[in-house]
């Protein structure tokens, strides 16, 4: 079906180019971090997104700048896609002050006040009530924003989860509830903790549309995403995505992965979404070598140039540690 | 201005009422806050002044509602929440902890959150262990947090306006036992200084320390000491966090004796904290060992004289007084 050469294709495209693009950014990012973990450069928890990168490229493409993102512990993807500076989320990394998080937050706790990326939240289910308010507030004032709150299966499980869907339904909110089903709370398998699996099936008794998405397809997600925030703009009310997705690494760093076989993994890894946009756009005649040999040295410039400018970032103070505890009134 | 007859009850309503009225930012939810009219009747009839989307009923979700209020916060809104009691704010102790408090910091100062948090503490009236406890010590603990905690008329009309104009959390500690104080309040009225604490009666020989629905007792009690010959000063703390810990000093170095008066439990309480200040600040100027007289460890119980005896009383605090000052 494909129709090389036309306005429609050129745009389609782009669209996939640009999805890729990011997905192919957020990987290469990580890996770099692995590197640096274990050189000790990089330390603390850190949460690996590898694999589930077609969520955040598919998601964030659906939003414009004014929508706000609440995000979760694994959120150097989100951050990346939403546009927060690679420089600054790797200087954080590095605890620098240089940091989007000035070196107080780290890998889980990523900022951007001026891209109204509220973080970064390191308790399970903690974001949730936080995009409710936001989505108020804008409600509040009239503003036609959306929320979008990313949260993974296990946060299902937290009373958090059940309060805020309901208050979101209730007040009719612009909440995207994005769960990123990875099948796996830590080392709990989703069957082994919730006595329904099928997440957007309870989402809906909420009264809100509710979407299962391949989020293992970087297209499928945006054009999801485009759809909840459509609907939401469209008419007040939350909507509920569950991104059915998988991460090829460990929890964390320090995850021994005795819970789950390596075939599993590899099984999953069959619908890496890189690949299979790649493939999808090389079968389209979207993708030529040149291109993705263009894209990885694009890559690797702008990993360069954001390790080594964080290694050169400044330490913050030590006189300033109790800084920022109340607020800094001039 | 003209002294208006109320209570501690109409004082805050009228601090709420005017917040709603001068700034279209400040809303109050919780839970019956509207149409029930409060849980204590603070808000009663406010429902029907500013309506439902400025007066929110919540479900009954302390995380949710107090998170969302955080949320507002951070999207430009001044919310007020409401919660019954202290002993269910801990269901949202997440989100005024791990959220409210850290999040300034976590973000690096991009990430002001100018929320106020309302609710009732403390015992007295026969509601046994799951509603009569005093943990806004606990609260105290945390920085991040800036803790109030009005115990007069004016405290209770003025302490509002500067909590909302705080660009903090700050969690608003209403003692049960005094909404139904009575007397005569200026109005228009002041705003309240939220940063020091006050001294609410002045003595030579004795300081006691206190704060919230101690002050009463610990008020009566410096009447007692005064008709045996001992004059105290009575501080009252107003706010637990940042405590003032100057005034503290100050009193004690001029009178050399200090009883901390506490309706928090005594183990990690905030009585241990403002003593243990007091040794290491002005050892050199005690004539005695500070003494404490708190709630007793146990949890609240409903029978009326077993939690008379729990609880700090006006005898207890004079007893303490005459042992310090000897």
């Amino acid at each position: 079906m494909s129709r090389r050469g036309s306005p429609a294709t050129s745009a389609k495209a782009k669209h996939r180019t640009e999805l890729l693009r990011q997905m192919l950014r957020i990987r290469r990012f990580e890996e770099r971090c692995v590197e640096l973990y274990s050189t000790a450069e990089i330390r603390g928890f850190m949460h690996l997104y590898i694999g589930e990168e077609a969520v955040a490229a598919g998601l964030m493409q659906a939003l414009s700048p004014d929508d706000a993102v609440v995000s979760t512990y694994r959120e150097h993807g989100h951050a990346l896609a939403r546009g927060v500076p690679m420089v600054s989320v790797m200087a954080e990394m590095f605890g620098r002050v240089t940091g989007c998080s000035r070196g107080r937050g780290g890998s889980m706790h990523l900022f951007d006040v001026s891209r109204r990326f509220y973080g970064g939240n390191a308790i399970v289910g903690g974001g949730l009530p936080i995009a409710v308010g936001l989505a108020l507030a804008d409600a509040m004032r009239g503003r036609p924003q959306v929320t979008a709150c990313l949260f993974g299966d296990g946060a299902v499980a937290e009373g958090e989860f059940h309060e805020c869907l309901n208050l979101a339904a209730l007040w009719r909110l612009p909440v995207l509830f994005c769960c990123e089903n990875n099948l796996y709370a830590m080392g709990t398998a989703l069957a082994r903790a919730q006595a329904e699996t099928d997440l957007a099936l309870r989402a809906s008794s909420y009264g809100m549309p509710s979407w299962a998405v391949d989020g293992m397809d970087a297209e499928a997600v945006a054009a999801a995403g485009h759809r909840a925030v459509e609907t939401m703009r469209g008419s007040p009310g939350p909507c509920f995505l569950e991104l059915r997705t998988y991460r090829f690494r460990a929890h964390s760093m320090y995850d021994a992965e005795r819970y789950r076989d390596k075939a599993e993994v590899e099984h999953w890894k069959q619908y890496d979404p890189i690949d299979r946009l790649t493939a999808r756009m090389r079968d389209d005649g979207e993708l030529t070598d040149e291109t993705l040999t263009a894209l990885g040295s694009e890559m690797d410039t702008e990993l360069d140039g954001a390790v080594s400018e964080a290694q050169a970032g400044a330490l913050e103070p030590v006189e300033d540690l109790t800084r920022f505890v109340y607020t800094e009134q001039p | 201005m003209t002294a208006v007859h109320t209570t501690y009850r109409d004082a805050i309503r009228e601090a709420l009422r005017e917040a709603l009225r001068d700034d279209e930012r400040v809303f109050l939810m919780g839970e019956d806050v509207g149409r029930y009219g409060g849980c204590f009747a603070v808000s009663l009839g406010l429902l029907e002044e500013f309506g439902p989307e400025r007066i929110r009923d919540t479900p009954l979700s302390e995380s949710a509602f107090v998170g969302a209020g955080i949320g507002a916060a951070l999207a430009g809104m001044r919310p007020i929440v409401e919660i019954m009691t202290v002993n269910f704010s801990l269901l949202a102790l997440d989100q005024i902890l791990n959220n409210a408090a850290t999040l300034l910091h976590m973000s690096g100062g991009q990430l002001s959150v100018p929320l106020v948090i309302r609710m009732t503490t403390g015992a007295g009236r026969q509601l046994a262990a799951q509603h009569s406890h005093s943990l806004e010590g606990w609260y105290a603990h945390i920085p991040g947090l800036r803790i109030i905690t009005p115990a007069t008329l004016p405290d209770a009309r003025g302490m509002l306006r500067p909590a909302l104009e705080c660009p903090d959390p700050v969690l608003v500690f209403e003692h049960g036992s005094l909404y139904n104080a009575a007397g005569d309040l200026d109005e228009p009225a002041d705003a309240v200084d939220i940063d020091n604490a006050a001294l609410r009666r002045t003595g030579t020989d004795i300081s006691l320390i206190t704060y919230g629905g101690t002050l009463p007792t610990t008020l009566a009690a410096a009447e007692q000491l005064a008709a045996e010959g001992i004059e105290a000063d009575v501080i009252d703390l107003r706010t637990l966090r940042p405590l003032d810990e100057a005034s503290i000093l100050d009193s004690v170095r001029r009178t050399h004796h200090a009883v901390v008066v506490d309706e928090g439990w005594r183990s990690g309480s905030l009585s241990a904290e403002i003593a243990a200040r007091i040794t290491e600040h002005a050892f050199y100027d005690l004539d005695a060992p500070v003494e404490r007289v708190c709630t007793a460890e146990v949890p609240m119980p409903y029978a009326k004289h077993l939690e008379d005896a729990a609880l700090p009383q006006t005898d207890d605090v004079v007893a303490a007084a005459r042992r310090v000052v000897g």
